[in-house]
């Protein structure tokens, strides 16, 4: 186990810059996700760490050893693929085994450490079949198996789960995230779903575009994006996000699109007459008589959550969570108000949070 | 549901249950193909191997004579001789041809500058007609005007020519070095696309799991590429065994039978020898060694455990 350091990382394929100076830090037995849009650099940076690409510019350590020069077999990480990259003429325990046969351990030793990891895997039957005979899941898990049996120092994930059914992943999820509760090992995992990231994740890396946008605890991002990108990308449904300007005589509020006025929380630091961007998650919005007129488009009731999709005067779309059931008809007309201290607010032109 | 259907009453039904029926339509569908096969392959082999059993001549239909061709040739010596070479000839210049085609496919298979400029390259031996390249060859081989024996001269390496088809030997080995120059493409070539299916992240995998370049060949892309490899090999072996024209133009089978193969030497007797019979039989008597070669490849290399899916 060891900790990762990626110091003013630099990244460019031919005249293309991939990555603009990425610095994250990775505490020993960490769990951080890497996280964003397709494109935004996050895959590469991973590779990078596991050595499969070369490093432009800054430096990479591990376990406070710098390994821009460091062959990828002597870094000590296992990865799991996306396509999990199972050697298909090779049993399961072949696959698991193979990282250790090339080291020429001694065969007892090969099959305690593939049998244990079978077993936390649930893999004990399996063990003699070939990949093509495994389900997804199946597969995913020898993919882990592989990793595990190697006991690295870092485990890398590119997209594990992303090429299963919706329900295996999110039981994966769990079981991935157990598995690093009892492993322990630093793990960095790359995806492009905020979900997977939020729940699995001591630390999020919100990237975009080839910069870091945010480094947190997935509640802090969640409670306190640092700008438009981070509000908008984690969470689902989506922030609220209503343009506007800062304006109210006395008491700060904002004015948005089709005459609508939000008040603001005092002491707000936004300028008069400032454009910005007023946040509000979907759970944090209730019905209220004060607040501000929504038209409603689409009815989604969950069971558990009833979500309505509307529409302001300004023509922008709101979505609103409500926990206790309302008989709503598409077409109506419904005010709603959010807590003061529950808005964000957002410079318009730069995207930060003011 | 069809024969529920035939089953009911009335000969027009039964009719219309027939036309309807899958087995009667697909039978119908597959006519033409099964025509053209016996027309194009089934009638001419089996003429071939009747012929065998015939003492037919240019111009003279056969009467049967059961197994005395096949007796003639089992004491002909030159028959013998042209099974050793035709041996000789295919297990040489087929390992030649595997050893350089697969070098060569891993070679292209990086990624070199000009890429697509040398796999064309590559092609062109494949390309030329086979006719073509032998009279290149036999230009080349010339005892008088060898290139090769010149530049050897010039360079002080040799000091008289090199008889190249005129020794047995050099005859030889001269013919299999033109089949292997000529049957280089069609293996790298396919060896080449076989190595562009194992993915990239398999290697990736691999170097992860601390494999070196060697480890990766012998684990990696060796294992994935066999069953390309056995079927490349099946072909290269059924092309190079049953080799005609370079032989033919280059050798006519000489030095006193020492390039003879059997395809040459069946030609020779059929039809320059006008003994269709015997010639016929010499054919024949190629199919043993093409079975058992395709039985082989077939039930040997071609398909591994591991690549039958499924079976849960």
């Amino acid at each position: 186990m060891a900790s990762v350091e990626i110091r003013d990382v630099y990244k460019s394929f031919g005249a293309t810059e991939i990555l603009h100076g990425v610095g994250i830090d990775i505490v020993d037995g960490e769990f951080v996700t890497l996280v964003g849009p397709s494109g935004c650099g996050k895959s590469t940076l991973l590779r990078m760490i596991a050595g499969l690409e070369s490093i432009s510019g800054g430096e990479i350590a591990i376990g406070g050893r710098v390994v821009n020069r460091v062959a990828p077999k002597e870094r000590d990480i296992a990865m799991v693929f996306q396509n999990y990259a199972l050697y298909p003429h090779m049993t399961v325990a072949e696959n698991m085994a193979f990282s250790l046969k090339l080291k020429n351990a001694p065969k007892a030793e090969i099959d305690t450490r593939v049998g244990r990891a079978a077993e936390i895997l649930g893999l004990v039957p399996l063990l003699s079949r070939y990949p093509r005979q495994l389900s997804g899941g199946q597969r995913q898990r020898v993919a882990m198996g592989r990793a595990i049996v190697r006991d690295p120092q870092v485990f890398l994930f590119d997209e594990p789960l992303s090429n299963l059914d919706a329900k295996l992943r999110v039981a994966m999820r769990a079981e991935i995230k157990e598995l690093h509760q009892r492993l322990k090992t630093t793990t960095v995992y790359v995806t492009h779903d905020q979900i997977e990231a939020m729940t699995m994740a001591d630390k999020i890396v919100v990237m975009h575009d080839g910069i870091v946008e945010q480094i947190g605890k997935p509640l802090e991002l969640y409670d306190n994006p640092d700008n438009l990108f981070v509000a908008s990308f984690i969470g689902s449904p989506a922030m609220n996000l209503l343009k506007g300007v800062a304006a109210g005589n006395g008491a700060p509020a904002f004015e948005g699109s089709g005459g609508i006025s939000i008040p603001l929380p005092p002491g707000t630091s936004a300028a008069r007459g400032a454009s910005v961007v007023l946040g509000i998650r979907p759970e944090h919005l209730r019905l209220a008589d004060e607040g501000f007129p929504v038209e409603i488009v689409v009815i989604e009731p969950t069971g558990s959550e009833l979500q309505i999709i509307g529409r302001t005067p300004g023509g922008e779309e709101v979505v609103a969570n409500f926990r206790e059931r309302h008989s709503f008809e598409p077409g109506q007309t419904i005010r709603l108000a959010a807590d003061l201290r529950l808005i964000h607010l957002f410079n318009a032109e730069t995207g930060k949070r003011i | 549901m069809a024969s529920t259907t035939a089953s009911t009453k009335g000969t027009s039904s039964r009719l219309a249950g027939l036309t309807e029926s899958r087995g009667w339509l697909s039978a119908w569908f597959m006519l033409p193909a099964a025509a053209l096969l016996l027309v194009f392959l089934t009638y001419p082999l089996g003429l071939g191997v009747w012929l065998g059993f015939t003492d037919a001549r240019i111009g003279r239909p056969g009467i049967f004579i059961g197994l005395e061709n096949y007796e003639y040739l089992w004491d002909d010596s030159v028959f013998w001789l042209s099974v050793f070479n035709t041996l000789l000839y295919t297990t040489v210049a087929s390992i030649l041809k595997f050893v350089l085609g697969l070098w060569l496919a891993l070679i292209l298979n990086e990624n070199l500058p000009l890429k697509s400029f040398f796999r064309a390259i590559v092609l062109l031996p494949w390309v030329v007609p086979t006719v073509l390249s032998a009279i290149a060859f036999w230009w080349i081989f010339d005892s008088q005007f060898s290139i090769i024996s010149w530049a050897l001269i010039e360079m002080g390496i040799i000091d008289q020519r090199i008889n190249f088809l005129g020794d047995p030997t050099n005859a030889r080995a001269s013919v299999i070095a033109a089949n292997v120059w000529r049957g280089i493409p069609f293996v790298a070539i396919t060896l080449l696309a076989g190595l562009q299916t194992i993915p990239q992240s398999l290697y990736e995998a691999a170097t992860l799991d601390g494999a070196g370049r060697w480890q990766l060949f012998r684990y990696v892309t060796l294992p994935l590429l066999t069953p390309i490899i056995a079927i490349t090999m099946t072909f290269s072996v059924l092309f190079t065994f049953t080799d005609f024209q370079l032989i033919y133009v280059l050798t006519r089978g000489g030095p006193v039978n020492a390039t003879h193969l059997m395809a040459t030497l069946s030609f020779q007797r059929g039809i320059s020898g006008g003994q269709l019979g015997e010639g016929a039989a010499i054919a024949v008597a190629m199919i043993p060694f093409l079975l058992s070669a395709i039985l082989f490849s077939y039930f040997g290399l071609q398909r591994r455990k591991w690549q039958q899916g499924g079976g849960d």
